[in-house]
């Protein structure tokens, strides 16, 4: 198409140059916006030598930040693809009364701030909260421990997983399925062999950005987390604390993990498109 | 590829089962509960602090601990919560189980004790108001003081850009506050009206309110925001020696205001876990010589005559007032100046 343009009647250039501005300014912008930042938390990481990086990272506090942020992962990454994959369903295959309701609702956490989501549970299971003093009698902690951070990262990033399946649901309908109850199927054989098999790369690609968004969640978890060190500070927690403790060569240390495992996830991200292309062509 | 599908959502299904017991087994480890699991003389406790005390309570918990463990033969473990004033006695509040309070000013202590947490009368449990050491508000600039920045009236001076944490979430930027009414209190025979003109002035000059005081030391220091950082006068000292004497300086002004930071054992919470014998030792444990130095190490200004004695000397000699003398006490002062449509709300227009 570019090179038809490029040679248009009056043989000129400009929607060559065109092409050429976008790249550029795009290229201009990613590079200002996120590679310098990138590389700066690199670069103040290391700066005062590779022994001093991995001994941030290895002192208590820190591995039990890191060990908590994965803890927290583990909870509620397959919970929340558990619950996508439902939704999905559902939402996909079925005809309800309130299903735009039920959408909708779904939606909430990508609307509502991460600090709102955080004072929801405190108001909640805080002490003055709703049901606080019915858990003290009990002697259930669910505020300022771990079942309140895990809460508060399922809430946020609950939709992830229903928002990349929902379209390519919606796109399949439900012949294949009809077909394969015609057939004699039972409901899990359908869900194994028909629905899971088509959304497959869909769903790899929700749970990625589930658990992206969930080792990095900071507003919500600092609102729910009480700080207390070595017990419920999650990596981008113990980042602000180092940082406010002039402990900067740790708080960056700390933060070039975090980058890492994004860049991770970016990367697996990647493969996951790509194959999914590749077997749609 | 079935097989591998099956394969792969099992493991989903697993890491999800995983996920659901692992809340209960979590909540097994909150320091009541897992004293009895671990050997029965292992105890923890959970001091709920405020921002610049980090590196002080650092030093003191190593040393109380051995010293707990010298006379009684117990392991204690310190965890740490650090957090502007305010908003850690919420916490508290709303349920986070600090066995102890160490925070900024007697009225968010008081806050904890209307909600039932700890007994109304907690101030009068140990000695000096139950602060076992104070401090006080002084000014860092930047190296060679270029604004020429003496006492507080050069800070409402037009161009001068001063860095201070919110009142409303920060026990430092209260004293910071207070010390400034305080001021013009005593300049201007104790006329309310100029004083909150001048504290309004002084508010108009702060670009930036961080909701604790060492997110304003960073914001200064780190980011090279202001002219000046009203700070607290151990956060000033500390902030200059751990990011450089070249670089900074102190600025003592001609009167300022005695912070009494309290602390207190939070009867409810140690009663549950059982620990209010070591909770009430570990504040013992503040007032004796030991605990007393390292206070003073760390730029606190002990209350001991020994203490004093031998570290007196760096604590600049500044005229201070106490809130009971000029405000009439804590509640007084929160009620009138800091709550909800108080005259900090009433000055401080973003």
């Amino acid at each position: 198409m570019y090179v038809k343009a490029a040679a248009d009647k009056k043989g000129n250039l400009v929607p060559l140059m065109r092409k050429w501005v976008l790249i550029l300014i795009s290229l201009t912008f990613v590079g200002v916006f996120i590679l310098v930042p990138l590389a700066a938390v690199f670069f103040e990481a290391l700066k005062k030598g590779i022994e001093l990086y991995f001994l941030s990272l290895t002192e208590p506090d820190a591995w039990s930040a890191i060990k908590l942020t994965l803890t927290i992962a583990a909870i509620s990454v397959p919970l929340n693809t558990l619950f996508g994959v439902i939704a999905a369903w559902g939402i996909a295959k079925f005809e309800f009364k309130g299903k735009n309701i039920l959408i909708t609702l779904i939606d909430i956490p990508f609307a509502v701030s991460p600090v709102i989501a955080g004072l929801v549970f405190v108001l909640l299971f805080g002490s003055q909260g709703l049901l606080g003093p019915f858990l003290e009698a009990h002697n259930v902690k669910i505020i300022f421990a771990i079942p309140g951070i895990v809460l508060a990262t399922i809430f946020v990033t609950f939709p992830f997983v229903v928002r990349e399946l929902l379209p390519i649901m919606e796109e399949q309908g439900t012949e294949e399925e009809q077909a394969a109850l015609t057939l004699g199927a039972g409901g899990w054989q359908i869900f194994w062999r028909v629905t899971l098999p088509n959304i497959k790369w869909g769903l790899l690609y929700g749970v990625i950005l589930c658990n992206a968004r969930a080792m990095g969640e900071f507003g919500a978890v600092s609102v729910v987390s009480g700080h207390i060190r070595g017990l419920t500070n999650t990596l981008p927690l113990h980042v602000e604390i180092l940082y406010n403790e002039y402990n900067f060569t740790a708080a960056f240390a700390s933060a070039s993990l975090l980058a890492l495992l994004a860049l991770f996830t970016l990367l697996l991200k990647s493969i996951v498109e790509w194959k999914s292309i590749k077997k749609r062509h | 590829m079935k097989k591998t599908w099956l394969a792969l959502f099992s493991m989903l299904l697993i890491l999800g089962a995983i996920g659901c017991s692992n809340p209960s087994s979590s909540s097994d480890s909150e320091p009541a509960k897992a004293e009895a699991e671990k050997k029965p003389q292992d105890i923890e406790l959970l001091n709920v602090s405020y921002d610049p005390t980090r590196e002080f309570y650092e030093a003191f918990n190593k040393s109380f601990a051995s010293s707990w463990k010298e006379k009684t033969g117990q392991n204690v473990k310190i965890n740490q919560s650090h957090g502007g004033s305010g908003k850690q006695s919420r916490s508290v509040i709303d349920g986070l189980e600090a066995d102890i309070v160490t925070l900024a000013l007697a009225y968010d202590i008081d806050a904890i004790a209307e909600a039932g947490k700890l007994s109304e009368n907690w101030q009068q449990k140990l000695a000096d108001n139950s602060s076992p050491y104070t401090s006080t508000i002084v000014f860092l600039v930047r190296k060679g003081n270029p604004k020429g920045i003496q006492d507080w009236n050069d800070l409402v001076k037009s161009g001068v850009s001063v860095i201070s944490p919110n009142p409303k979430t920060s026990g430092g930027a209260r004293w910071n506050y207070l010390a400034a009414w305080g001021y013009a209190l005593k300049q201007n025979n104790n006329d309310e009206e100029k004083a909150k003109a001048f504290v309004k002035k002084l508010f108009k000059n702060v670009p930036v309110l961080d909701s604790g005081a060492r997110g304003s030391t960073t914001t200064f220091v780190e980011r090279g925001i202001g002219d000046v950082l009203i700070a607290w006068e151990n956060e000033a000292f500390l902030a200059m020696n751990e990011l450089g004497k070249d670089k900074f300086e102190i600025v003592v002004p001609s009167v300022s205001i005695l912070a009494e930071p309290p602390v207190t054992v939070v009867d409810q919470v140690a009663k549950k876990h059982g620990t209010e014998e070591a909770a009430k030792a570990y504040l013992d444990y503040l007032y004796t010589e030991e605990g007393q130095k390292i206070a003073a190490e760390n730029y606190y200004r002990p209350r001991s005559k020994e203490a004093l004695e031998k570290y007196g000397s760096q604590f600049p000699e500044i005229n201070l007032f106490t809130i009971d003398e000029q405000f009439g006490g804590w509640k007084k002062a929160q009620k009138v100046h800091f709550d909800d449509g108080g005259v900090f709300d009433e000055i401080y227009k973003p």
